[in-house]
């Protein structure tokens, strides 16, 4: 299946903004996350289509899935 | 001891007076709206001589606690009719704070044409004639007022939008770099122009360390409270590094973000003005990165932007100014919206009042969506002159809504509403509803719970547990607002367990005294009725604590979301 994968702040160091990626059907958040050599715990916001999402939700054809560090303003 | 300064504008007197003992324990918002609700008759004309303008620096401010250098001002509102309490970094509070100054009350209203400025300091206040600053900007004023008292005076302003009591004016303080940080909402600035004082300077000779009362217990407490604000990632990492306009990504992706006045939630153009673009750019161009405020402020989410030469644009560029100028307006050049907030600085007007103006008067036909120079035109040539269009404009967004028979118009309780769409975050739009300030973020910031997992997660987009959030935050925050305290404080406190006790005793060890958690929700609790009180003595009802129809009829994209609250799950919200 093929999802876009949007990267944000820190994420984006030596990564990318954005990216389509083909991955096996069924793939969740959690194994995106460690494809990327980024830790559980360095994630702060997951979404999928722009709702909150979790680690263990796992990806349908054509999602978005964006991942955020834990980061803030007001 | 503390003392209150007390300046009659009728008759051009001035008094030092000892703080009452009701008055002992309170500082920063709870001072100010205590003041003002027991001294201004709720019904009176904000800008006659029976309103006051108040300020207070906080509880803790003048200490070494991390984070306490923020004054509140306080009055009641030109723009919503009701009571205010809007806080500022700057330089002022701590000043305020050595010289023992626990509050100092402007009232009254002189009975000629004369402008005034006051000089503050150790022994009190002395009123002069001002001639020569009147009309000029903020930049001007502060340059001025050190060339005459010394580069270490402490500055509060007006620009011309002050002087001309437009009601989306604000007080400007002066920072660490000379620079601007302002008592943004509410039409302050209109207030301290109704007093017609131009300037206060504040000369800080004979100012000593403030007082604790448990040197050690202090110093414990101010550790452990520094400690949280580094070692959460929001506090500690994220707002130093992209500020807060790292929401902007954040809020597109959540299909939060007002775009177009409010008509769609994302905007095509979100990376151009994004918090990672403005990091990118204000390193290439050899800006700031992070910036403090005031002296203390170990977050730092300020920051200096330079133009593409690296000469000074502007600094405390926030995510709000950002988002109105940019998402809501259309405004894609992140250049233009830095200028717009110098000018904004300058002219001594709200940034963001202004720019959810813009936004409605773009949907008016004053001018077109995405026009970033007219923008800045209409600032210099329309409003700092005060032509009959710029007196519209700088009424703010409700202002021109009415003069233009706009129907979307995003203001609750006449003050325009920032940055966080509240059919897609309905939390805020709790907040928005039912905040005695009138649609203001900062009074019970759910979007940490609602977007950021700050203090747990409350889905965005569904009804259940919001007026419990909000309530909760509002409570908090009123209490965080008598410290001194930068709001941003809030979110190690809502994660890390030992946060909000050290912030307690470090209450407690400066005075001496034993308050609890319970003590300080109480306080919080206290506040806001107190504020809502004077509030329906002005005349503001439940039926002011209602968001405009059209979030209830035009359900916004992309979760094609509405405002679905009744009247009755709102006024829930007063149910403590
Ligand atoms: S975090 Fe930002 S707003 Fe808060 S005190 Fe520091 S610079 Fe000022």
């Amino acid at each position: 299946m093929q999802i876009t994968l949007k990267l944000f702040a820190t994420f984006r160091n030596g990564r990318f903004k954005i990216a389509e990626q083909e991955l096996p059907e069924g793939t969740d958040v959690r194994a995106v996350v460690l494809s990327l050599g980024l830790t559980e715990e360095e994630i702060g916001i997951v979404m999928i289509n722009g709702r909150h999402g979790g680690l263990d939700q796992a990806l349908k054809q054509n999602d978005t899935l964006s991942l955020f560090p834990l980061v803030g303003g007001g | 001891m503390d003392k209150i300064f007390r300046v009659n504008m009728t008759d051009l007197t001035t008094k030092v007076e000892e703080v009452p003992a009701a008055w002992a324990g309170l500082g920063g918002r709870g001072l100010t709206s205590t003041i003002v609700a027991a001294e201004v008759p709720a019904t009176c004309h904000a800008l006659g001589a029976q309103n006051k303008l108040v300020f207070a620096p906080g509880l803790l401010t003048g200490t070494a606690a991390a984070n306490s250098g923020r004054l509140s001002a306080g009055a009641k509102s030109p723009l919503t009719g009701g009571i205010k309490e809007s806080n500022a970094g700057g330089t002022a509070a701590q000043m305020l704070a050595k010289l023992g100054i626990k509050a100092l009350i402007i009232e009254g209203q002189p009975k000629g044409g004369a402008w005034y400025n006051l000089s503050v300091g150790l022994n009190g206040v002395t009123i002069n004639e001002e001639k020569e600053l009147l009309g000029l900007g903020n930049f001007a004023v502060i340059d001025a007022v050190e060339a005459r008292l010394g580069k270490k005076t402490g500055v509060l302003t007006i620009g011309p939008a002050g002087e001309l009591k437009m009601t989306a004016a604000n007080i400007s303080v002066k920072d660490p770099d000379s620079k601007i940080r302002s008592h943004g909402r509410g039409g302050l600035g209109a207030v301290m122009g109704s007093k017609q004082i131009k300037f206060i300077s504040i000369d800080g000779e004979g100012a000593q360390a403030v007082k604790i009362a448990d040197p050690e217990k202090f110093k414990a407490a101010a550790r452990v409270f520094s400690k949280a604000l580094l070692d959460h990632p929001v506090s500690g990492e994220g707002l130093p590094t992209y500020g807060t306009n790292v929401l902007v990504n954040i809020l597109n992706e959540a299909g939060g973000l007002p775009t177009k006045n409010f008509t769609v939630g994302e905007f095509a153009a979100h990376d151009k003005i994004s918090g990672e673009t403005m990091h990118d750019t204000i390193a290439a161009r050899g800006g700031k990165v992070k910036h403090g405020c005031h002296a203390g402020c170990i977050i730092q989410c300020s920051q200096v932007y330079n133009d593409k030469d690296g000469k000074y644009i502007t600094s405390g560029f926030e995510y709000e100014t950002i988002w109105g100028l940019g998402a809501d307006c259309c405004i894609e050049e992140l250049d233009d919206i830095a200028r717009a907030d110098s000018l904004m600085d300058d002219i001594g007007i709200d940034s963001i009042e202004t720019a959810v103006m813009f936004g409605v008067a773009m949907e008016a036909g004053i001018l077109p969506f995405g026009d970033g120079k007219g923008v800045l035109r209409m600032l210099t040539e329309e409003i700092a002159k005060g032509t009959p269009l710029g007196r519209i404009l700088g009424g703010g967004a409700g202002s021109v809504g009415r003069a233009y028979g706009v129907t979307r118009v995003p203001v609750v309780k006449n003050q325009g509403i920032p940055a966080y769409d509240p059919r897609s975050v309905k939390g805020i739009g709790i907040t928005y509803a039912t905040s005695t300030m009138g649609a203001d973020h900062t009074s019970g910031y759910t979007i940490a719970t609602n977007i950021l997992n700050v203090g747990g997660y409350v889905d965005p987009l569904k009804k259940e547990g919001q007026v419990e959030l909000s309530r909760n935050l509002q409570i908090a925050t009123a209490a965080v607002d008598s410290t001194g305290m930068c709001i941003f404080v809030a979110f190690p406190a809502l994660d890390i367990p030992e946060c909000l006790p050290a912030l307690i005793d470090m209450i407690n060890a400066r005075f001496g005294i034993a308050l609890t958690g319970d003590d300080v929700t109480n306080l919080g609790k206290h506040i806001l009725k107190l504020e809502r009180k004077f509030n329906q003595e002005a005349g503001l009802t439940s039926a002011h604590d209602r968001l405009p129809d059209f979030f209830k009829t035009e359900p916004v994209a992309p979760h094609n979301a509405v405002w679905d609250f009744t009247d009755a799950e709102i006024d829930e919200f007063w149910n403590f």
